[in-house]
């Protein structure tokens, strides 16, 4: 907890050894997401690698045998069933969720968010969903809860165990997005001026009141989750708009530019984790 | 010379400290609710203090403070940590005005009782 390690950890974290400062001219995304990695697996050698996508729980053995008992009963189950019927069932136009996604929308959470060379930014599946209604003809849905909930919550459990597989194509436009999202992800804010970084970087482990902090590797994995204290589950948009508002931050819109280069950023350093959404927490 | 001098006492918040010891047995009392309310203080969210229920782990416990700390020392961290450690996640109060001087003064009060 002393200063100098707090300093030296978190240049790390920020991928700034000291070959990157070199180069920090020239983003490198390779060198950071091995970097960002090193950080967390040096920080906690007792937690398999694997085990960072399963957030407060990889942290913290009492917590853990709490959930492993909850997971009988997954309290995320009936979002899951209302999911896969939703899925299944075709739009008024008779098309389905299937005919916008590739290999049917099955097994593919570990692509995304993918960037998209026409438009040149970053899509997420929350985004690629509601999309996916509008193109036919349907309203989109919240972004925070419920339906986005569910839908993702099936897409995830139909890739349980596939690794994240972020690609940054040759294009300076993606670098920039993940530049940004990076950039996003370290800069304090709000009038408690926490960055995302201050929990999920510097504070892994650690209990903020009662709750146990999740490290940043592998944060996105278990997305959505169900959570006691929502009472229902939530999506990335839900969590991300929570945590900036706890800090007294003014959240953005969900799915706003920020939020899906933030999300590419963290899913990109997080390649190689498995997808374990949905996910429960207490 | 002098103005200088002067500027380094503000820095070192001296003036915040010379007008709150009148203030200081009445102080710890309210300092001790202001650090524990959730809307104010909130440093049990980070700090293990005593008498306070459900602390959290971010940062050290805070005890044996008098021997450690002067009042202007207490000031300064509450005012804004990073000056101290540019990386710290401890939020600054004084400085974002999440506290006013005066709560300041009544946290450091009860501080010096720990
Ligand atoms: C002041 C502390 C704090 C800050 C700053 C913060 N979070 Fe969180 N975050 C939490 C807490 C507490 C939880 C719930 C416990 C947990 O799972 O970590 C959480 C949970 C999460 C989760 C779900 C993790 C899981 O496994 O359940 C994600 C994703 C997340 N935060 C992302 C972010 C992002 C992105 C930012 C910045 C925009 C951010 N957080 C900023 C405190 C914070
Ligand atoms: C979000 C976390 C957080 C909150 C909230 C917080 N602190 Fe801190 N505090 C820290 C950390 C971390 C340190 C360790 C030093 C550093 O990071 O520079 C610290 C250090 C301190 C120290 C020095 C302790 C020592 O033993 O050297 C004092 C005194 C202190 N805090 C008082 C407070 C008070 C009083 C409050 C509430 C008004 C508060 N803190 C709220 C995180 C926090």
């Amino acid at each position: 907890m002393s200063a100098t390690r707090l300093i030296l950890s978190v240049a790390l974290a920020l991928g700034l050894g000291a070959s990157a400062v070199a180069a920090a001219d020239r983003p490198d995304p390779v060198a950071d997401a091995k970097a960002f990695q090193d950080y967390f697996v040096k920080k906690f050698p007792k937690v398999a690698f694997d085990d960072f996508v399963n957030g407060p729980y990889s942290m913290n053995a009492d917590m853990r045998r709490q959930w492993e008992e909850k997971e009988q009963f997954p309290p995320y189950e009936f979002a899951l069933e209302a999911g896969k019927e939703m899925f299944a069932k075709p739009f008024k136009n008779g098309k389905t969720y299937a005919d916008c996604f590739p290999n049917g929308g099955i097994g593919i959470r570990q692509n995304y968010p993918y960037f998209d060379d026409k438009e040149g930014k970053v899509i997420t599946l929350e985004l690629a969903l509601n999309r996916c209604r509008e193109a036919n003809g349907e309203a989109p849905y919240s972004y925070v809860k419920d339906e986005m909930a569910s839908l993702t919550a099936y897409m995830a459990f139909t890739s349980r165990g596939k690794r994240f597989d972020i690609k940054i194509p040759d294009d300076p436009r993606a670098l920039e997005a993940y530049e940004k999202g990076k950039e996003y992800f370290y800069t304090r804010r709000g009038q408690l001026n926490f960055s995302c970084a201050s929990c999920h970087v510097q504070s892994p482990g650690e209990r903020i009141r009662a709750e146990i902090l999740a490290p940043a590797l592998g944060i996105l994995n278990a997305m959505p989750i169900y959570r006691s204290e929502w009472s229902g589950m939530g999506t990335i948009s839900r969590r991300i708009v929570t945590c900036n508002s706890q800090t007294r931050a003014v959240p953005l819109e969900p799915q706003s530019d920020e939020y899906r280069n933030l999300e590419y950023y963290l899913s990109y350093v997080s390649n190689g984790l498995p997808v374990s959404g949905p996910g429960a927490r207490p | 010379m002098i103005t200088s001098v002067l500027r380094t006492a503000l820095a070192l918040g001296l003036s915040l400290a010379m007008s709150a010891a009148a203030h200081a047995q009445s102080g710890a009392a309210e300092g001790q609710k202001l650090a524990f309310d959730r809307g104010k203080g909130n440093c049990l969210t980070c700090h293990e203090i005593k008498g306070g229920d459900l602390p959290g782990s971010i940062g050290p416990k805070l005890e044996n403070l008098k021997g450690r700390y002067d009042r202007a020392e207490l000031t300064a961290i509450l005012n804004d940590e990073t000056t101290r450690n540019p990386l710290t996640v401890m939020p600054p109060f004084g400085r974002n005005r999440i506290l006013t001087e005066q709560e300041i003064s009544a946290i450091v009060d009860f501080l010096q009782t720990l």
